[in-house]
């Protein structure tokens, strides 16, 4: 399958011009990945990927645990080379690099990891000053640049404390700021937040969401949840047995989830469930000549998400619509409202087309009596 | 005790710290990256060759088979041809030695080994070389363990310095045998033991302080 992930350059992904780094595109061609098990069989981890993340976006990969979506990751700056594809970081065919350039094209790749992979023996400041010494940086330089990048995260009172004297937040404060270190063109962050409490979840997808506008470093970030992709992500793929089975931007994921693995993954998010007494009495099929009510979701979009759609449903319908579960929320700075209503099972039909008339969504989950 | 045993005790110290020294130096000289190589070198690790990883482990652990009294008899032809003699206090500093190095080279290796798999690939997605990786993660995060490691090999490097008296080499646990055994000198027993004693224990006490100092890696109050 072949998807295109192609950023709108709404406010939450312009890079702000200001002579820094610009990012880099990362293209990934019919990518696969396959690993050879000890018993002596093949494990294939990543499949038929074919995805292409534009400079500047910030992406994110959801997938559960075992996916591949970390196999995919790793693949970017070469620490797995794949199988059978190729994998493009600004031009760069990282698969093919040998050992002197694949080095060269990880100093445009900062990474940044869910346990964080701290120098227990180095200070902050001897952490984030560790990839450009690495680089070969003029040692002059190293101190006023490691200042600037503490600063940058807010870690100034903490530059000369071991990373054991810190909090899990501050830890990945520190591995963001040493992952920015030599300016690179692409940040990959592998389940960053997953060993953070949700608070400090909150505040590090802040900083990285502000690193991606005002550098203008493109994010590819890997995670098991939906809801830091929601908060900042501005596109996003769902993988799932090694493949990507839905791509494009977040928002017209969430509105329009297509493959099941999607619905999963949101219905975890969006809290947006039947309540039990009626989930258990619904059936996929209307009996005829009984009473029945059809239950249905409906989604809000865009523009429509504010308007009172089910009141002027009632007044031009004249139809009495049931409210069952429902939560209008933000993503990517977009109202979306999603609501399970039920409905007179012999005037759902009207009311449904009425309903896409206006730009909703709408999407039959069953029948109860 | 006279002045004249006095005399012999204070200089068997000596010899025995020459040794002792000597012998941890070149021990650690060699000991520290056969260690580091032992380590890096097994399979999927960082420069990967099972074979020859294999092959110098077999060679690390031969001479760790051999009772040390044993090891300083069959290498005196070697000893004769690096010190130019088999006997003496010099001389014994060879068989030390090679009892050192495959023994700080083990211990090395654990150390290593023990560095979370998580900063090499930290390392790695920095572009660092396989020897940037060795010299500015692997060694700095071992060095507690390398210290205490070292200790160790220290401490037992002076109870193998006792048995050196058999090709005529000197030093306390020599002085112990010829006159607190071999002449009914108890006295000079106990005194040889006790110096053994406060040695092993300085050497123990400065190590810990030592890996107490470089070790970053649990929280601490900092009084400075």
């Amino acid at each position: 399958m072949s998807t295109n992930i192609t950023p709108k350059r709404d406010a939450q992904t312009r890079p702000e011009r200001d002579g820094s780094p610009q990012g880099a595109s990362i293209v990934f061609e019919d990518v696969g990945k396959s690993f050879h098990t000890p018993a002596g069989g093949t494990v294939t981890a990543v499949e038929d990927v074919n995805l292409t993340v534009e400079p500047g976006a910030m992406t994110g990969v959801i997938g559960r645990s075992g996916a591949g979506k970390s196999t995919l990751l790793r693949m970017v700056n070469g620490l797995e080379r794949p199988t059978t594809g190729r994998i493009m970081v600004a031009g760069h065919d990282v698969g093919a690099a040998d050992a002197g350039a694949l080095r060269m094209i990880r100093r445009d790749v900062g990474m940044i990891f869910q346990h964080f992979n701290l120098l227990a023996s180095r200070t902050v400041a001897g952490n984030i000053a560790l990839p450009l010494e690495i680089a070969g940086e003029d040692r002059a330089k190293i101190p006023a640049r490691v200042a600037e990048l503490i600063e940058r995260v807010g870690l100034s009172a903490q530059a000369n404390r071991y990373p054991a004297e810190l909090s899990g937040g501050q830890k990945q404060r520190v591995g963001i700021a040493r992952a920015l270190a030599t300016s690179p063109k692409v940040l990959l962050s592998d389940e960053a937040t997953s060993a953070l409490d949700p608070e400090t979840t909150q505040t590090v997808l802040a900083l990285l969401r502000d690193i991606n506008r005002d550098l203008g470093l493109t994010v590819l970030l890997i995670t098991h949840e939906m809801a830091v992709v929601r908060d900042i992500a501005s596109h996003m793929a769902v993988i799932d047995g090694g493949r990507i089975v839905e791509a494009g931007p977040t928002y017209d994921v969430f509105t329009q989830p297509r493959h099941p693995t999607t619905r999963s993954f949101l219905s975890g998010v969006t809290g947006v469930t039947l309540p039990a007494f009626i989930a258990g009495r619904l059936r996929d099929t209307p009996t005829r000549g009984t009473k029945e009510e059809e239950v249905i979701r409906v989604t809000f979009a865009g523009t429509h998400a504010t308007d009172p759609m089910l009141a002027l449903l009632s007044r031009d319908l004249g139809i009495e619509v049931n409210i069952l579960a429902g939560a209008v929320e933000e993503i990517g700075a977009r109202p979306f409202g999603n609501l399970l209503v039920s409905l007179d099972a012999d005037r759902a039909q009207a009311a449904r087309e009425y309903l896409e008339r206006h730009g909703l969504l709408t999407e039959v989950l069953g029948y109860v009596s | 005790m006279s002045a004249n045993l006095i005399h012999l005790l204070v200089e068997a110290t000596l010899q025995t710290l020459y040794m002792v020294a000597i012998s941890g130096l070149l021990g650690a000289l060699f000991g520290l990256p056969l260690g580091v190589y032992l380590a890096i070198s097994q399979r999927g690790e960082l420069l990967s060759s099972p074979v020859i990883n294999k092959v110098l482990g077999l060679v690390v652990n031969a001479t760790r088979s051999v009772p040390f009294i044993i090891l300083v008899v069959a290498i005196i032809p070697l000893t004769r041809m690096i010190a130019g003699t088999s006997i003496g206090t010099t001389a014994a500093i060879v068989p030390l030695t090679i009892a050192a190095v495959p023994f700080i080279a083990r211990l090395v290796e654990n150390a290593i080994r023990e560095v979370d798999g998580g900063l090499i690939e930290a390392a790695r997605s920095m572009g660092a070389t396989p020897f940037q990786i060795i010299r500015k993660v692997l060694i700095p995060e071992a060095l507690p363990s390398i210290t205490l490691g070292l200790t160790l090999a220290l401490v037992s490097l002076i109870g193998y310095s006792a048995m050196v008296g058999a090709v005529g080499g000197e030093g306390l646990g020599d002085l112990g045998i010829r006159y607190g055994y071999q002449r009914f000198m108890p006295d000079v027993m106990l005194v040889v033991v006790v110096i053994l004693i406060v040695l092993v224990q300085l050497v123990q006490s400065l190590g810990e302080w030592i890996a107490a100092r470089v070790d970053k890696r649990a929280p601490k109050s900092r009084g400075n």
